[in-house]
């Protein structure tokens, strides 16, 4: 019986694998470029004019760009050399207008044309090997549980005065929920009507000691529901803001139930990134109560449908609890300076829906003051101020201005929080890590030596006390390197240090089957096996061990993989992965190669 | 060819003594474990680490006392990696809204505070989520047991899969007590190097029990402990290869890899050494204590005598 003897097709096989894992391998080898990413904002053009500008710039002040490339709002400049880049930078954004473009520090792979055409890239570094910085954010569930509180209170206000029943007050209880006082018995039944009527996500019930409360509580799916709107909105949000920052690649993803990840390569200042994450400030209109006393409203007496604010100069101001206009409606924001009076100012660009509303609101209001209240979250708590009051003297509409900022700065800060939108739910940063770019290169460094001194260790061991079958062994193991590394490299799996740890423990397992399967032989030559049935029955019996073996240390990778998080992650998926290549290189490329080395052939003796 | 001469090693009659000297050192574990506790990094208990990097190292003493004055409170100062590595760790803060405030600026303020430091790194976690870490890694460990266990179940018995779960947990606690008894931090990766030895601890467990498993089914004369101390035998050679080579594997990263993978290094180290020893005594010897013999393999001449005298 001719043993040892593969198909051609498993040959071929083998050296498909071969191939295609060496092309996809290979970005890694390549490196990364210092580079310049310019990208522009909304519809600011980017085309060969913009390229030729900026490339006069750099030449101009003696820097030469590696390369230049274009995307569809972006150009890429390669540097041969970090100093270059470094003095780039300052002369691109001096050449931009901010309010157009954005200059972001990035890492460029060097990967050449033809490689990138077929999609091979080299693996992705995550932030302990890059640098940069990484923070947790925690959503503040009670502040939207409030918020949409607050809501159904001033809705509910709105539609019982419409519907002519009589209430005394409405107002969110503390503990939750929202108590309605009515005024006889027969107002709350009508007021319960109304409520199963309108407001289908609210729980009415009439309090038995008091008949003329009603007690309502939104319905647990509508809570669950706002809160997931208001994380959704808030990955939005952030997202915006961070594509204002122009950080290349960023990371942006919801983690468990109330949780955002956010992860800025590259990043260095965490004071001026966790200044634009943190922040939450929208603007709010509304009209002043002239009517009001102002002076009884700060001792305490605040009329209804009023509320007492501070404005700027620490004047109190009364002003109306109706809200004209709010931030959601500001589609776009930009800071200048006021022709006449020369003061800083933030111009507005309402939406279709909010400049109509607005519009009819202010149509009827000419002559009145109305106001600009800033609100900021700070703290967990909000901030309301008045940064300007004035009286409306034309009805106001899509687009208009409005000044009483302190300086050009805070008015380019407000705009920007507005062009990014008002997140919808407070957050706060529970977790932050920020690594220094050397310390991400000393530990690419230290990662890259063990794992060539581990391989190297192992392979003279093998190659010492299992000989030929030894070399044989370790040939698959460099596969296995390869293979894991082009299998990283495709899936875009983020590579991390205890990733890099991951590999070289894949090396010592890798070898464990071999291992097997030449003990077997060992053990089969033994017995008086010839040569050939040895290698047969080596790895015919090895096979099932192998299997059942490498499946644990599989469930063990598994595990960490659903628990772990960040450079854990990068662990179990390298360890996941290698047992995988592992098993096909240790048992699939071994046998091709002994196969092709001893198969068919009568043999006497085996150098194992 | 280099080859081993039929070895004949009993095993299984230091089995007692391998007990015992296990049981010593996981109750040693379980003590230490009890009464200092691990020392966590920050990742578990909350709080903030700054890593600096000096060009000459510098006076811890006098980053201690500049630290204790400044608005960052006391906060331990030690070496890390080489003299001009300086970690610096905060405790966590409690108060309300303290997270927020604690987490401003650290970096910028530190630099401020220490400026011929370079800031290599900062990490804060708030203590809530460094709670639920914890947690989770011990559940991680606990479905990993499980999953464990199930899958040794159905490939073997119900009795093989004890061994196997009794060698990995007595693994686990030699690693966690060591730990535990040197007060070397035990991070996030450590966990994870426990998790990972987990599993890999039960290669070596596995291919034994399948040895053994394949003996009682060939060998009909034999007794119990001859075929387990065959079954050893047979595999000694494999076993210590192939422990050896991963540890080959695992020492270039303990030693070339860097002072951040240090611990996860060690922890993988400590766990290839004594998996190789858990499988050897503890998994076969819980075999032949549970008395498989009797029952799911193919019928061997009940040894009533033999099974008598074990521990």
């Amino acid at each position: 019986m001719i043993q040892n003897q593969y198909p051609l097709w498993r040959y071929l096989a083998v050296v498909a694998v071969l191939i295609v894992g060496t092309l996809y391998a290979l970005p890694n080898l390549y490196g990364f470029d210092p580079a310049l990413q310019v990208t522009a904002r909304r519809s600011a053009p980017v085309d060969e004019a913009l390229e030729a500008r900026l490339e006069k710039a750099l030449t101009g002040a003696g820097i030469e760009a590696k390369g230049v490339e274009t995307a569809d709002d972006r150009l890429l400049f390669r540097f041969g050399s970090d100093d270059d880049r470094t003095r780039a930078m300052p002369l691109l954004q001096k050449e931009l207008d901010p309010l157009q473009y954005l200059v972001a520090l990035n890492l460029a792979p060097g990967t050449p044309a033809w490689l990138r055409a077929i999609g091979g890239k080299p693996m992705y570094m995550g932030l302990d090997l890059r640098g940069g910085v990484h923070f947790l954010m925690q959503v503040d569930t009670e502040a939207v549980r409030k918020q949409s509180e607050e809501r159904f209170v001033t809705e509910l206000r709105a539609s019982l005065r419409e519907q002519k029943i009589r209430f005394r007050t409405v107002s969110p209880d503390p503990a939750g929920g929202i108590r309605v006082n009515f005024l006889n018995a027969e107002s709350r039944a009508a007021g319960l009507a109304a409520v199963e009527n309108d407001y289908p996500d609210l729980v009415a019930t009439e309090s038995a000691d008091n008949d003329t409360l009603l007690l309502l509580q939104p319905k647990p799916e509508f809570v669950s529901e706002a809160r997931k709107t208001a994380i959704k909105q808030n990955l939005t949000t952030l997202r915006n803001r961070i594509n204002e920052f122009g950080v290349a690649e960023p990371v942006i993803q919801q983690q468990g139930d109330s949780r955002i990840v956010v992860q800025l390569p590259g990043v260095e200042d965490t004071a001026e990134a966790k200044k634009l994450l943190g922040a939450t400030a929208t603007l709010e209109f509304r009209m002043v109560d002239v009517d009001g006393d102002v002076q009884a409203a700060t001792a305490g007496k605040v009329p209804v449908g009023s509320k007492l604010y501070r404005q700027r100069s620490g004047e109190p101001v009364l002003l109306q609890k109706r809200v004209l206009l709010t931030g959601d409606s500001i589609i776009d924001a930009s800071s200048g300076i006021e022709s006449q009076t020369g003061e800083a100012a933030v111009y507005i660009t309402l939406d279709g829906k909010g400049a109509r509303s607005f519009s009819r609101a202010t149509r009827e209001l000419i002559g009145k003051p109305m106001a600009v209240v800033f609100i900021e979250q700070q703290q967990g708590r909000p901030v309301e101020e008045v940064i300007n009051v004035a009286t409306i003297r034309d009805e106001l509409g899509k687009r208009f201005q409005i000044t009483g900022l302190d300086s050009t700065n805070e008015a380019h800060d407000l705009a920007l929080l507005l062009r990014a939108g008002a997140l919808a739910a407070p957050m706060e940063i529970v977790e932050e890590r920020t690594v220094g770019p050397s310390l991400g290169q000393a530990n690419i460094d230290s990662g890259l030596r063990a794992c060539i001194i581990g391989f190297i260790a192992v392979a003279v061991f093998m190659a010492l006390y299992y000989r030929s079958f030894g070399l044989i062994a370790n040939l698959a193991l460099a596969l296995n390197v390869v293979l894991l590394v082009a299998l990283l490299s495709m899936v875009q799996a983020t590579l991390t240090l205890p990733g890099i740890a991951g590999i070289l423990l894949t090396v010592g397992m890798a070898v464990d089957a071999n291992v097997l399967i030449n003990e077997r032989i060992r053990e089969e030559l033994r017995r008086g096996m010839s040569p050939q049935a040895s290698i047969h029955a080596g790895y015919d019996r090895a096979f099932g061990t192998i299997l059942d073996s490498n499946l644990t240390t599989l469930i063990a990778g598994i595990v960490l993989f659903s628990f772990g998080s960040g450079p854990v992650k990068g662990f179990a998926v390298t360890l996941s992965l290698g047992i995988a290549t592992s098993m096909f290189t240790a048992i699939v490329g071994t046998r091709a190669v002994v196969n092709l080395v001893y198969g068919g052939r009568r043999l006497t003796r085996l150098s194992v | 060819m280099l080859s081993w001469k039929i070895i004949n090693i009993d095993f299984m009659r230091w089995r007692k003594v391998g007990l015992v000297l296990s049981t010593l050192i996981n109750l040693a574990a379980i003590g230490s474990l009890a009464t200092q506790g691990l020392n966590l990094s920050i990742e578990f208990t909350g709080g903030t680490v700054v890593e600096l990097a000096y060009e000459t190292p510098p006076a811890l003493e006098d980053i201690r006392s500049r630290l204790a004055s400044s608005d960052f409170g006391a906060g331990v100062v030690q070496n890390f990696g080489g003299p001009e590595n300086v970690l610096v760790r905060l405790p966590p803060v409690e108060a309300v809204g303290g997270a927020e405030a604690a987490s401003k600026d650290v970096g910028a303020r530190m630099q401020k505070l220490l400026p011929e430091a370079e800031i290599r790194r900062v990490e804060f976690v708030g203590p809530q989520v460094g709670e639920e870490l914890a947690e989770e890694g011990v559940i991680a460990a606990l479905i990993a047991m499980g999953g464990i266990l199930l899958y040794v179940m159905l490939r073997f018995t119900l009795k093989f899969s004890l061994g196997s779960i009794t060698a990995t947990v007595h693994d686990v606690l030699v690693i966690m007590g060591f730990f535990s008894l040197t007060r070397l931090e035990f991070d996030l990766n450590a966990l994870a190097a426990v998790l990972a030895i987990m599993g890999y601890s039960l290669n070596d467990t596995i291919v034994i029990l399948d040895r053994i498993r394949e003996n009682f089914r060939t060998m009909r004369k034999a007794d119990p402990v001859g075929v387990v101390n065959v079954s050893l035998n047979q595999t000694l050679a494999r076993t210590i290869n192939t422990s050896l080579v991963t540890l080959l594997a695992v020492l270039a990263l303990l030693f070339f890899g860097g002072e951040m993978i240090h611990s996860f290094a060690l922890a993988l180290t400590i766990g290839i050494v004594v998996g190789v020893y858990s499988s050897i005594y503890i998994a076969s010897a819980m075999v032949l204590a549970l008395g498989a013999t009797r029952e799911e393999l193919l019928p061997i001449q009940k040894e009533g005598a033999a099974l008598d005298d074990r521990p």
